[in-house]
């Protein structure tokens, strides 16, 4: 291990390691995985009690461990992650130092401080508010909002420092283009300033408001402000997670991406669409106008979607060209079979594709037209959505990011490799399950954060939704079955970095599994290979057949949900509008 | 074919390149099928679907809405339901629905086939409007200060709980109403 003053050199990438931003990495990591930790406890209990046949919670822990479950999970377990990401791509992977290593650090206690505080309040009952804590509702304590805003203006900084790390790489003329991975990360970075900037300017006004400066908050215009940070954040996630994607596809196949330029426009298409779309969460608000919510929804969220399904199509294709050059090119899909499906980042890579895909981005679309939203706002189907982009999606290429860069960060040897193969395809597993049990029973008109979902003890007018209809309680079992299932997923991921964090084998050359080396190299060599770019030329037939059927079958299957959705709005007993 | 490089590398030189005939026809598809979604909610079910978001809402007092509300009760009130006023409105006039933690006030009847507007406000907190007719559910958003204008015509009989499905507190799981419709 060549240290040079404050920089290492990587023995297994090559790259030179700042060592502020890699204790930095470490820190936020290890904080990330703590949240995802207690989440996930909460997460069992939570799908324990709305299984309306166990139903373990009292009513008010219940609501406290939704609120907390959903702050941790949706912003402390991700922005941390995304922080140690961000830090990784503008540093370490252009082979550059941190510039303000004390920012990184100021950024770091203001996240950290926020979100103890916050978590505390919420877990002893002070601020059981929900994620979106709406006013007029009320946290029992003030100090929560502002708690929140130490959160975001820490979350802020981290994110400035990204821009600063690259700018100065680049003045310093260490960088030409971005990674592609870095670029990806930067189109999350832009997004995320945006949606904290959106949600101070929301919670400030509610924080005055909690300490009696100014006599009322108006809740409309808070929705409005709040989903910019509520829906923005998780499009910081789904920018992060392709970026995810992108470099797991390089890490284990040697994928390299299929067309530059075609990729970097579909993250910019994220950029300057995805965020305008964040505003579907008000399409059955009072207070906006018909024609703002159709353009809202048919105009700006769609260009974002273009923008997915480009990813959609250019991240198999990378792979199936990287493994047809390596050999495996008879039929349309002997590359799929010859790929490393027993590599927990391939897995990983695969799960969170196809589950993000088909069950997160599809109900996302569906959900978010303006018309079919009234038929599933607020509703179990919404959870059920979020869960299948944010978890069974973001959370999952994480997780498999993870396996390759803990061992690189912290120098030690991955433990319990079985474990960590099987972690994706059990995590998946669950979260299928848990997914479309979770969404049917919303479609049923189940609505979403009750204790008791069926309205069975309500003493006046009560009726049990399960009476109406009993194929509910099947969907819920459901729910809490895959629940479980996806739980002792996440145990295993948890098991396998902590275990390697803290009584891994120290060494200088991780062991990281069958990771390509030249991944971070930006020479193309293709394993075994010349060293030369692969033939050329071939732009007459199809380079990509495997893929291309794929990706129609994939886009077939969303027109038909897609009209099946317009089916069932239609099929409404009532007349609306 | 430019030498292409790793995700994770930078790349050197000039790497924008044309696309190739796999991209140039996926992204005409992509195109194709964004514009379809687009004309779908902006001029196809406009013109054919019989459910329209076509809310209204204006401002309101929550204090003046409450009032309105109860006048409403008073006037058309023909019984009462587990302590809850039962009211029939005119056939085809205005529905006064007032949310308050955690109760729906009052019992609709309605009458089949018939068109209502649905004046629905909140007097302290947010609430979510629900009308649960499995498997299927409406669902619009209800904010103190603001009324929501849904106009609605039941085309089927029976009786369909009102549900709140936006988080008013502790008791957010007893907030039950019903909505009755009769020949
Ligand atoms: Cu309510």
């Amino acid at each position: 291990m060549a240290t040079i003053g404050a920089m290492r050199r990587c023995e297994v990438t090559g790259l030179s390691v700042d060592r502020h931003a890699e204790r930095l990495i470490m820190l936020n990591a290890v904080t990330a995985v703590v949240y995802l930790t207690i989440g996930g406890i909460l997460a069992l209990l939570i799908a324990l009690t709305r299984w309306q046949a166990v139903h373990l919670l009292a009513p008010q822990r219940f609501y406290e461990f939704v609120s907390t479950h959903g702050m941790v999970m949706l912003i402390f377990w991700i922005l941390f992650f995304e922080v140690a990401g961000l830090i990784f791509a503008s540093t370490v992977l252009l082979s550059a130092r941190m510039v303000i290593p004390w920012l990184g650090w100021l950024a770091y206690w203001l996240m950290l401080g926020g979100s103890v505080v916050a978590t505390l309040l919420m877990l002893s009952g002070r601020a059981t508010v929900m994620f979106t804590s709406y006013p007029p509702l009320r946290a029992e304590t003030h100090w929560y909002y502002a708690a929140v805003l130490v959160f975001a203006v820490g979350a802020i900084l981290a994110v400035v420092h990204f821009f600063l790390n690259i700018v100065a790489a680049r003045l310093r003329g260490e960088v030409e283009s971005l990674p592609l991975f870095t670029f990806a990360l930067m189109g999350a970075a832009i997004i995320a300033l945006w949606s904290l900037v959106s949600g101070a300017l929301a919670l400030f006004p509610v924080w005055l408001w909690t300490l009696g400066v100014i006599p009322e908050v108006d809740p409309g215009i808070y929705r409005l402000l709040y989903w910019g940070l509520g829906h923005g954040a998780q499009q910081v996630n789904l920018a992060a997670m392709v970026g995810v994607w992108y470099g797991l596809a390089s890490l284990t196949t040697g994928a390299r991406p299929l067309n530059e330029g075609l990729s970097r426009i579909a993250i910019v298409l994220y950029v300057l669409f995805i965020n305008m779309g964040a505003m579907h969460h008000l399409l059955v608000d009072p207070g906006l106008g018909t024609w703002v919510k159709n353009v809202n929804a048919s105009y700006f969220m769609y260009a974002a979607v273009m923008g997915s399904l480009i990813h959609a199509f250019s991240i198999p294709a990378s792979m199936e060209l990287a493994l047809r050059e390596r050999g495996y090119r008879r039929g349309l899909f002997e590359w799929l079979r010859r790929a490393p499906w027993g590599e927990p980042g391939f897995a990983a890579l695969v799960v969170s594709m196809i589950l993000f895909g088909l069950l997160g981005g599809i109900s996302g679309v569906i959900i978010g037209g303006p018309q079919v939203n009234m038929i599933s706002h607020n509703t179990l189907l919404v959870p059920a959505h979020f869960h299948m982009t944010v978890v069974a999606g973001t959370t999952t290429a994480f997780m498999g990011i993870a396996y390759y860069l803990v061992p690189l960060i912290f120098q030690r040897q991955l433990l319990f490799r079985r474990l960590a193969q099987w972690q994706p395809y059990v995590y998946g597993f669950g979260m299928l399950i848990f997914g479309i049990g979770m969404g049917l029973a919303g479609h049923w008109g189940v609505p979403r954060r009750h204790w008791d979902i069926t309205f069975s003890t309500a003493p006046a007018l009560g009726m049990n939704l399960i009476d109406l209809r009993p194929e509910i309680a099947v969907f819920l079992a459901m729910m809490g079955i895959g629940g479980i299932i996806a739980v002792v997923g996440g145990a295993m991921f948890v098991l396998v970095a902590v275990a390697t964090v803290f009584v891994g084998q120290r060494t200088p050359r991780p062991v990281v599994g069958r990771i390509v080396p030249e991944a971070f190299s930006p020479y193309p060599v293709i394993a075994g290979g010349s060293g030369e770019a692969a033939a050329s030329g071939e732009h007459s037939r199809f380079e990509v057949p495997g893929t291309l059927v794929i990706s129609v079958a994939f886009l077939i299957l969303f027109i038909f949900l897609y009209g099946f959705s317009w089916f069932e709005l239609s099929r409404v007993p009532w007349k609306i509008g | 074919m430019a030498s292409r490089v790793s995700t994770l590398a930078k790349p050197r030189g000039v790497w924008w390149e044309g696309l190739g005939r796999d991209e140039r026809l996926w992204v005409w598809l992509t195109v194709i099928w964004g514009v379809a979604m687009f004309l779908m909610i902006a001029f196809v079910w406009p013109l054919i679907g019989q459910e329209q978001n076509r809310l209204s809402s204006y401002r309101v007092d929550p204090a003046t809405f409450a009032s309105q509300a109860e006048a409403f009760m008073k006037q058309y009130r023909v019984g009462e339901l587990d302590g809850v006023p039962v009211v029939a409105p005119p056939a085809g006039g205005d529905v006064y629905l007032d949310a308050r933690a955690f109760a729906w006030q009052p019992v609709i009847r309605l009458k089949r086939g018939e068109t209502y507007r649905f004046l629905i406000s909140s007097r302290d907190v947010q609430h979510g409007f629900s009308l649960v007719m499995p498997p299927h559910s409406i669902n619009v958003q209800v904010l103190p200060g603001y009324v929501t204008v849904l106009r609605l015509t039941p085309e089927e009989t029976g009786e369909f709980p009102l549900i709140c499905n936006e988080y008013c507190g502790l008791g957010h799981h007893l907030m039950i109403g019903r909505v009755i419709v009769t020949e």
